[in-house]
């Protein structure tokens, strides 16, 4: 595990010290001093060839190179923004809790310099309305900046404006998706739009806009720190840098840890996470939030935590989201209680998802409570192929992905229910596992 | 009931407005603003924001209904929220809600009738690692176990 950390400070799981996240104790770090240097010495073009050097890819779920996504805003005068995503929602993931508790000032840092790779002149970190602590936290942290004056006008001397609010949504996972996000913060229900025009042309208010995640964004100070090279030295040759990773589930030690990506998963399982809890063995495994297919414990064999392996084996790395799941674990009830969630969090624009969602919810139920026949796993099968890329946005698709996979690699549990007419494997229960 | 805004509600509204291009964007500040003031959103508390802000009654009913955390019905003074998801379900969310309604006497979506607990069950509160998890108002309380729950509920009984 060797490799130097870019956002936390050691790997053991949830480091919670109220200390790190005053001013006094990032600028005891150094914090503060990149952005200065940068706005005093580098031009916006040098910072997005240095991300762009760096080779990191967006960490919000989606993977895209994130020098690019600044060089696709058009350059000229006229307001810019730069959207913080903080809404943190996809099932399984919660590193950028941690960041924002813990690390504000580091997030603070990156969007000053982000903000003025692109020409962004105003910043807005949107939270899920959930987080009200850490929508404190993080006012708290901007309120510390804008007394030092390294948020708001002519910063460092160098005539650079930069402003920085918080936004908070109110619960509704769709938000976390951009466009989404963009309409909610406008004062609207969060309806994905569609792309074409990207946002990067027309996002917030009209104007050019770049959403990123938390973690992408905390790592910007660091990566003009040390240098985009530097950067690119960790991990692999494709997927440059660390990773937060969020583990939960059937693990001994579940919690939040920085890795260099190109770690081996049983790396990840057994030494950082002292594997499977109650020495059972693993089952299957969610790489990346609920979203993406699942693997069988068969399947994990090889796998590596960077862009390129969870792919080559038909999955994806996604938000990060580690889910573990042992032996016992019944997968029908697992994706019932996934199909669920999607039904409910359907922003409803788009009839395949607006009718599909509820449908494989139903299917699903329907299963595990043993009223269901063959006919209704075919049904799964089929109404979740209809959906798939008939939509606006990916939120069908992410209900698509699961219940596809779960149904196809463990078809015999599904069978199992519709033989025993009801679940065969055991309640999950209250109270065993701390 | 009064709807009418408090002067510190109006004046952190207008504080809001501020920091966004269009006095639109304020909205949903505001709604949180006025949930705050009056624990729930009724017709008129909604109609009243909508005014404030200049931006249409349907429109801004049209955002109270689309997020779950405006509340168009009074909750008790303690609104437990269970998160239902997949990784405190593995950790036995179920048994947690069964647990609470239990010990409460009241039942996932309903209101005690001394007004003090409302139970509901939500979606991920991106704490999945110290699962099962529940929010409480604005509280998170996280790795429950039954004698924590037994903690909590003694604790509420006192207050
Ligand atoms: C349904 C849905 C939910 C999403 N939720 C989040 C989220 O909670 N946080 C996040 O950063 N990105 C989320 N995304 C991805 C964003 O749309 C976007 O790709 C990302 O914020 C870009 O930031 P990055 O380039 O730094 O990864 C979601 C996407 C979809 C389709
Ligand atoms: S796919 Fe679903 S969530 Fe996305 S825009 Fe369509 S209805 Fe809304
Ligand atoms: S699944 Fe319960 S907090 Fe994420």
């Amino acid at each position: 595990m060797a490799g130097p950390l870019v956002l936390l400070r050691d790997l053991k799981p949830q480091v919670d010290d109220p200390r790190t996240r005053d001013l006094d104790w990032y600028v005891g770090q150094g914090g503060y001093k990149t952005a200065e240097t940068v706005l005093k010495t580098k031009t916006p073009d040098d910072v997005i060839a240095e991300v762009k050097a760096s080779g990191i890819r967006g960490r919000g779920g989606a993977g895209f190179p994130t020098g690019m996504k600044w060089s696709f805003v058009p350059k000229g005068d006229g307001p810019k923004y730069l959207l913080c995503n903080a809404d943190e929602g996809e099932p399984g993931t919660f590193k950028d809790r941690l960041l924002l508790t813990q690390h504000p000032h580091q997030l603070i840092e990156g969007m000053i310099i982000a903000g003025f790779a692109f020409g962004a002149r105003q910043g807005y970190v949107y939270i899920r309305g959930e987080f009200v602590i850490e929508a404190e936290i993080v006012r708290r942290a901007i309120a510390e900046a804008y007394a030092k004056n390294w948020l708001g006008k002519n910063l460092w001397g160098t005539g650079v404006d930069f402003d920085l609010h918080v936004y908070r949504g109110a619960g509704a996972y769709i938000c976390g998706e951009e466009t989404s996000l963009i309409e909610s913060i406008e004062g609207k229900r969060g309806y994905p739009r569609l792309k074409p025009p990207f946002p990067a042309v027309y996002g917030a208010w009209g104007k050019p806009t770049v959403v990123n995640n938390v973690e992408t964004l905390s790592a910007v100070p660091w990566i003009l720190a040390k240098g985009g090279a530097q950067y690119a030295k960790i991990g692999t040759a494709k997927s440059a840098g660390t990773r937060l990773f969020s583990v939960s589930g059937h693990v001994n030690r579940p919690g939040v840890y920085e890795i260099p990506l190109g770690t081996p998963f049983t790396t990840i399982l057994n030494d950082v996470c002292g594997g499977v809890s109650g020495g059972r063995k693993l089952k299957a495994l969610i790489t990346g939030g609920s979203s993406v297919p699942i693997l069988t414990a068969a399947e994990t064999e090889g796998l590596i935590f960077d862009f390129e392996s969870p792919a080559s084996k038909g999955t994806m790395l996604g938000s990060g989201g580690v889910i573990v799941m042992a032996e016992g674990t019944c997968m029908v009830r697992a994706l019932m209680v996934l199909m669920r969630f999607y039904a409910h969090e359907s922003c409803g624009q788009c009839t395949p998802c607006r009718d599909g969602t509820p449908w494989l919810a139903n299917l699903t139920k329907m299963i595990e409570t043993g009223q269901a026949s063959m006919n209704e796993i075919e049904l799964l099968m089929s109404v979740s192929k209809k959906m798939a890329g008939n939509t606006i946005c990916p939120l069908a698709d992410a209900a698509v992905m699961p219940a596809q996979s779960y149904a196809t690699k463990f078809r015999d549990e599904f069978i199992a229910h519709l033989d025993g007419k009801g679940c065969p494997f055991p309640a999950w229960t209250f109270g065993e596992g701390h | 009931m009064d709807w009418t805004l408090s002067e510190a509600s109006k004046q952190a509204i207008a504080e809001e407005a501020t920091k966004y291009p269009t006095r639109r964007s304020a909205l949903m500040p505001a709604l949180h603003i006025a949930q705050r003031q009056f624990g729930w959103l009724s017709e008129a508390a909604i109609e009243a924001v909508a005014k404030e802000l200049g931006v249409p009654v349907a429109d801004a009913q049209g955002v109270v209904t689309f997020y779950t955390m405006y509340r168009t019905k009074p909750v008790g003074r303690y609104h437990i929220q269970v998160c239902q998801n997949l990784s405190c379900s593995l950790m036995g969310a179920e048994g947690l809600i069964g647990y609470l309604e239990k010990k409460l006497g009241v039942k996932c979506g309903e209101t005690s009738p001394d007004g003090k607990f409302t139970i509901s069950r939500v979606e991920c509160l991106a704490a999945c690692g110290t699962a099962p998890v529940m929010q409480v108002n604005d509280t998170y309380y996280e790795k429950l176990t039954p004698q924590k729950v037994d903690d909590l509920v003694a604790g509420w009984a006192k207050s």
